[in-house]
């Protein structure tokens, strides 16, 4: 139903439309063609207007994406040495490097440092492998467990069981005159390989960081970890 | 009174000559539906469609007041709960009307699978549902992360440790979803966005769509045994039935919609008034670690799965798994567009329909009960039950403590009460010899971990002892038959047929 048809005398415009004059045909054809071809060079024109506007909207949609990872990290000072008392495993938060003002509490990140011995420390991530939440650490039984789906871990941050595929995250760390530094910034994923990544074979009862730390070493148990229940 | 019967009468031709609308609509409303189709069985697609009404009404209302900051988000819903006027109770609608939506497009699917709705001509109308329903739980998800407490960020959490699996391109994904380095603000506005321009855009978008076809493909008749949907006969065989049966759409049908509609309503204000809404729990802070976080209701069978499958069929699992899925369903009005529609005729069906209504209903319960979580705090909560301390040996309370202090309870409980992680040990005794269980507490296996390394000998010598008394209903302990031919050096006479 078209409005000419429903108001048939109120609408000048499009009387005067239907009375103009028929044109011969040949002109109307060629005046057909060139109004298609104009049709076609509009959308040409907003297709390459489209193309060009995409640029900078997918470029900033993929803006997080296309942040190299290892830009997110710097070092940060987690404290004097003073704070970590040897053979002990303590929950430190830091200040994420990068925030935004209006991150409030979610920019306050923990971590569990583990003092082995002298200046050997090892900084873990409070993500489970798992999927990410966050483990506790039980200094009676030496075992960090996470509370989603009861992931298993040793005091090295090995694997001891549950569904994690791999070790506890590590984050890299150094020791700068009397301060702790690690170097912070992502939250660790599976998919985010610049910090220390032990191999999966660990579940087999080696642990990459005990070559790190040799200290380790003798604190480990002495039989296999996987053995047969009986 | 007539004048004002004339009045009214010539506004609404004013506006009518205008707009054109009036015919159309009132057409649309009176159209020939099948008789049969009049059924409490019909009811669900509009139920689902006044409570994305409702929740798009009580969203907007909350968003008069909700900051979407990570610092002020957690804030403002304690500000709706606590200090605007009823705000407690829009928040508790919005997310009722959440769990409720959820469950009646789920029956509304169940329904139309079952009645072969899905068959020609209506394949499109079915395809467009299976995004509708992914639409749904995808406002689930978001709605859930916009309720920004503990849940939600561990939530978001184990979103982007999902993602970060998917082989390749993983972490973009992971740096997609997040905005940013970590969960914090950027993730909060993306979800945001999500939640309330872009995925109900496109729910709307698409649910005018599901009922435009509807109108044009009318409503699925009520399937007979032996009606065979046949591309050829099909809408010559519908028009025919319509023609023969049909009754005007309003008033005659529409009833049992409205009342329905109604009583869902009703439903979800009563839930909304007697539990009140949901959250929000602790703060968003992640140096809290003392949590234990939970998906919504919706969500708890997938938190099941993520916790029953072996490591390494994990990730396989999550990615294929999905993809099959969808791709099946939005196949199978593609596949089996014709033949039998009656539920009676097609058994494969009800049988799908039945494993997985059970498989859904099992995995929520167990995600409800978390059987395979550490209960964090059942070493220093949980007494050992006295009957096991009475009459015991000085090393074998002992023992007891050890078992306490090691967080062994954590796991295992005894006396009914500690976690359910690992086996109860009320009879272990029965069913392991001390040489077992002495293994088995050093060196771990199963999905036990190994505590040679934080047990001392004698720790381990009092934790044995106490674990060999405990024999259930004082029954036989756990015995090695090859000790006995040690001792003896003769094979025992008195091992009862075979055993």
């Amino acid at each position: 139903m078209t409005p000419t048809e429903q108001t048939p005398q109120s609408d000048p415009a499009l009387q005067n439309v239907q009375e103009k004059p028929q044109e011969p045909a040949s002109a109307q054809s060629a005046s057909h063609s060139r109004r298609a071809f104009l049709f076609n060079l509009s959308l040409l024109a907003n297709g390459a207007i489209g193309a060009i506007l995409a640029v900078p909207i997918i470029g900033y949609l993929l803006g997080p994406a296309l942040k190299k990872g290892s830009n997110y990290n710097s070092w940060i000072a987690l404290g004097p040495l003073s704070d970590f008392p040897e053979n002990e495993t303590r929950l430190v938060n830091f200040r994420n490097p990068i925030t935004t003002p209006w991150d409030g509490q979610t920019g306050d990140i923990p971590c569990w440092v583990r003092r082995v011995t002298g200046n050997a420390f090892q900084v873990f991530a409070i993500n489970c492998a798992h999927l990410g939440c966050p483990v506790r650490w039980f200094a009676q039984s030496k075992l960090f467990l996470c509370p989603c789906h009861g992931g298993a871990y040793y005091a090295d941050g090995s694997r001891a069981s549950g569904p994690p595929l791999r070790g506890l995250f590590e984050y890299d760390h150094k020791v700068d005159g009397a301060n702790l530094m690690v170097k912070v910034g992502k939250m660790p994923t599976l998919a985010f390989t610049s910090c220390v990544k032990p191999p999966l074979t660990q579940i087999e009862g080696t642990t990459p960081s005990a070559a790190r730390v040799p200290a380790i070493e003798q604190t480990k148990p002495d039989g296999p970890r996987l053995g047969r229940p009986s | 009174m007539t004048r004002l019967r004339q009045r009214s009468v010539a506004l609404y031709h004013w506006f009518d000559r205008r707009l054109g609308l009036g015919k159309p609509v009132i057409e649309a409303a009176e159209h020939e539906i099948p008789g049969s189709t009049s059924s409490w069985w019909y009811v669900f697609g509009s139920a689902a469609s006044v409570i994305l009404g409702l929740q798009v009404v009580t969203g907007i209302l909350l968003a008069l007041v909700y900051t979407p900051s990570a610092s002020n988000a957690w804030n403002s819903l304690q500000f709706l709960d606590h200090n605007v006027q009823l705000g407690w109770f829009l928040r508790a609608i919005h997310g009722w009307g959440s769990d409720f939506m959820i469950a009646i497009v789920l029956i509304h699917m169940v329904q139309v699978f079952l009645f072969g709705a899905y068959k020609f001509p209506r394949e499109l109308t079915w395809i467009v549902g299976v995004f509708l329903l992914l639409l749904t739980l995808g406002m689930a998800f978001t709605g859930q992360v916009l309720r920004f407490d503990q849940d939600s960020y561990w939530g978001l959490g184990i979103g982007a440790s999902i993602l970060s699996r998917v082989p390749f391109i993983g972490g973009a994904l992971v740096d997609l979803t997040l905005g940013g380095p970590i969960i914090a603000g950027p993730t909060l506005t993306r979800f945001f966005a999500l939640h309330v321009f872009v995925i109900p855009g496109i729910l709307l978008a698409l649910v005018g769509l599901h009922v435009w076809m509807v109108l044009r493909l009318g409503i699925n008749e009520w399937p007979m045994p032996g009606r065979i949907v046949r591309k050829s006969t099909y809408v010559r065989e519908y028009n025919a039935l319509t023609k023969e049966t049909g009754i005007p759409f309003v008033p005659d049908a529409v009833w049992k919609d409205a009342f329905f509609a109604a009583a869902i309503m009703l439903a979800i204000i009563a839930c909304a008034l007697f539990f009140g809404p949901f959250g929000p729990t602790g703060q968003p802070d992640p140096t809290i670690i003392q949590t234990a976080p939970k998906p919504d209701f919706a969500f708890l069978w997938i938190y099941a799965v993520l916790a029953y499958l072996p490591p390494s069929l994990e990730t396989p699992v999550l990615f294929i798994a999905p993809v099959l899925i969808i791709v099946a369903m939005l196949l199978l009005p593609l596949v089996a567009g014709q033949g039998e529609k009656h539920w009676s005729r097609r058994p494969v069906a009800v049988l799908m329909v039945a494993v997985i209504a059970v498989t859904l209903g099992v995995l929520t319960r167990l995600g409800m009960y978390t059987p395979w979580s550490p209960i964090m705090n059942a070493w220093t909560s949980d007494p050992i039950p006295i009957a096991y301390l009475y009459n015991r040996t000085p090393l074998e309370r002992e023992g007891s403590i050890v078992f306490q202090n090691k967080q062994c309870r954590n796991c295992h409980s005894v006396g009914g009460e500690g976690g359910l992680r690992g086996p109860a040990l009320d009879s272990i005794a029965t069913r392991m010899t001390e040489d077992q269980i002495i293994r088995q507490v050093l060196q771990g296996g199963g999905n036990m971990p190994a505590y040679g390394n934080s047990l001392s000998p004698s720790e381990t010598t009092a934790l044995v002892s106490f674990l060999t008394t405990l024999r259930g209903n004082d029954l036989a302990p756990a015995i090695d038959a090859s000790r006995h031919m040690v001792v003896t050096g003769k094979l025992p006479s008195t091992v009862p047929n075979g055993h």
